[in-house]
């Protein structure tokens, strides 16, 4: 059967990694790849490395640090962050990122999804959507949340799965940053209008959120940052909990 | 005798975690699509993601095919991945009917998309060890590995030794002879992953 997966994921700026990083048995807490290597000791099932980095320098900066990174970790990893042109996903994958995310660019130009997929394999595109409660219809976001598109999330999400979107990185914005679980309505109309793996974002806080996201809303993985940091919840005590309530994980 | 990896490059896929895979392990590795290289090499190793068709298109364009049929029926050792399994069989039904290596008498055929809820297939799954080879060795039995395909084998021989089930049992390796294939990813399976390319070396 297949597993459910558990995706940590790295905000990265100017090669390292951000937001609140406090370990203390890493050599560098903000060194990506030692953070990457402890992920993958700890069973992750996946990685998600989002460039957050703002210079001119960022493209040579990212694909060096992705090559390192695939020298040394023997799971998938997504790259995302500003990916705006099929070279940019080119030089992404060449360097040995297995799947590259888009998420303005694909809402700027859809036709970028479609060219993407038909060129790469849909399995290499992950689709980003940042998505936000307006009234009574959740509508996406673009330029890291700042601009409201005005498109409704669940119409967008049909239509990156038909122009051949691999999967779905679904992050409530609502949720995100408030430790009070996934936004499960909203994950839950999403997996259900697509026929491809939906990653829950935004908002998990523990275990308990992570079982529900998957129970109640039958995501195919849940991504979480901060939550992973801590002792009491890192990756396996999450794993044998959800092992527990008799949900298929990789233990 | 000095071990050579040799990654078979025919522009489909990622073939550089493969390398990556075997450098961390210690071994040589050479992406290489030169018939020399191929000779020269003791193992040989067909990755690839995509297309079975424009695979083997590409390789027939590059006049790789008989280099790789040569280096098989010599003894060679040989490892399949993903792709490169489904390759090595004589028919796949992607895009109506291609034709693949031959080196198994068998098919390949795509998930049904009626039964199966989420094609591709996309994630870690576990494995059922039929036959308790060298390649599995220091592998339990209910391992998981990373899988990422929408086409499997059907082999009409008996060469099966791991079957996958998703939505049904289907196989995820194979061996005959100096050939071991798996349909998924052992350079993306975490530690699982590792001790199997180690297995293929050193068994």
């Amino acid at each position: 059967m297949l597993a459910k997966r558990i995706i940590p994921c790295l905000d990265i700026k100017n090669n390292e990694v951000v937001k609140g990083i406090n370990f203390e048995d890493l050599k560098s807490a903000g060194d990506p790849v030692e953070l990457a290597k402890k992920y993958d000791d700890e069973l992750a099932d996946e990685l998600m490395f989002l460039d957050i980095t703002a210079s001119s320098e960022k493209r040579k900066t990212i694909l060096k640090l992705v090559e390192k990174i695939s020298e040394n970790i023997f799971i998938p990893f997504s790259v995302g962050g500003g990916v705006s042109e099929i070279e940019d996903i080119h030089n992404l994958l060449n360097s040995g990122a297995d799947k590259v995310s888009i998420n303005t660019s694909a809402v700027i130009n859809p036709e970028i999804i479609d060219e993407a997929a038909k060129k790469f394999g849909s399995s290499t595109i992950v689709i980003a959507i940042d998505a936000k409660k307006v009234g009574d219809e959740y509508l996406v976001f673009t330029h890291g949340g700042k601009k409201n598109s005005g498109i409704n999330a669940i119409r967008w999400a049909k239509e990156v799965y038909n122009r051949g979107a691999g999967e779905i990185l679904l992050t409530s914005m609502d949720k995100d940053g408030t430790k009070s679980g996934y936004e499960i309505n909203l994950t839950s109309m999403v997996v259900q209008s697509v026929k491809i793996p939906v990653i829950a974002s935004g908002g998990a806080r523990d275990a308990k959120d992570i079982e529900e996201v998957f129970v109640k809303a039958d995501a195919g993985a849940a991504l979480a940052a901060s939550i992973f940091h801590y002792e009491n919840s890192g990756i396996i005590p999450i794993k044998k909990y959800l092992k527990s309530k008799g949900i298929n994980v990789r233990l | 005798m000095e071990k050579k990896v040799a990654v078979i490059d025919y522009g489909m896929g990622n073939l550089k975690n493969v390398k990556n895979a075997f450098n961390f392990l210690g071994y040589s590795a050479k992406i290489t699509g030169d018939f020399e290289d191929i000779k020269d090499a003791t193992y040989l190793v067909l990755p690839g993601v995509g297309g079975f068709k424009d695979a083997m298109a590409t390789l027939k364009r590059k006049g790789l095919v008989n280099p790789i049929k040569d280096a098989i029926t010599t003894g060679k050792k040989f490892l399949g991945i993903c792709l490169g399994m489904q390759l090595l069989f004589e028919t796949s039904e992607e895009f109506g009917y291609s034709e693949g290596l031959g080196i198994f008498k068998g098919k390949v055929v795509k998930f049904d998309e009626n039964a199966v809820n989420l094609i591709p297939h996309i994630g870690w799954n576990d494995i059922e060890i039929l036959k308790p080879l060298k390649e599995f060795k220091g592998i339990e039995d209910r391992s998981f590995f990373y899988f990422l395909h929408s086409y499997y084998c059907v082999p009409e021989e008996d060469i099966t030794v791991a079957v996958c089930d998703y939505y049904g049992k289907f196989t995820a390796c194979v061996k005959k002879d100096n050939i071991f294939a798996c349909q998924f990813h052992p350079e993306k399976s975490h530690k699982e992953g590792l001790t199997l390319l180690k297995n293929f070396i050193e068994s």
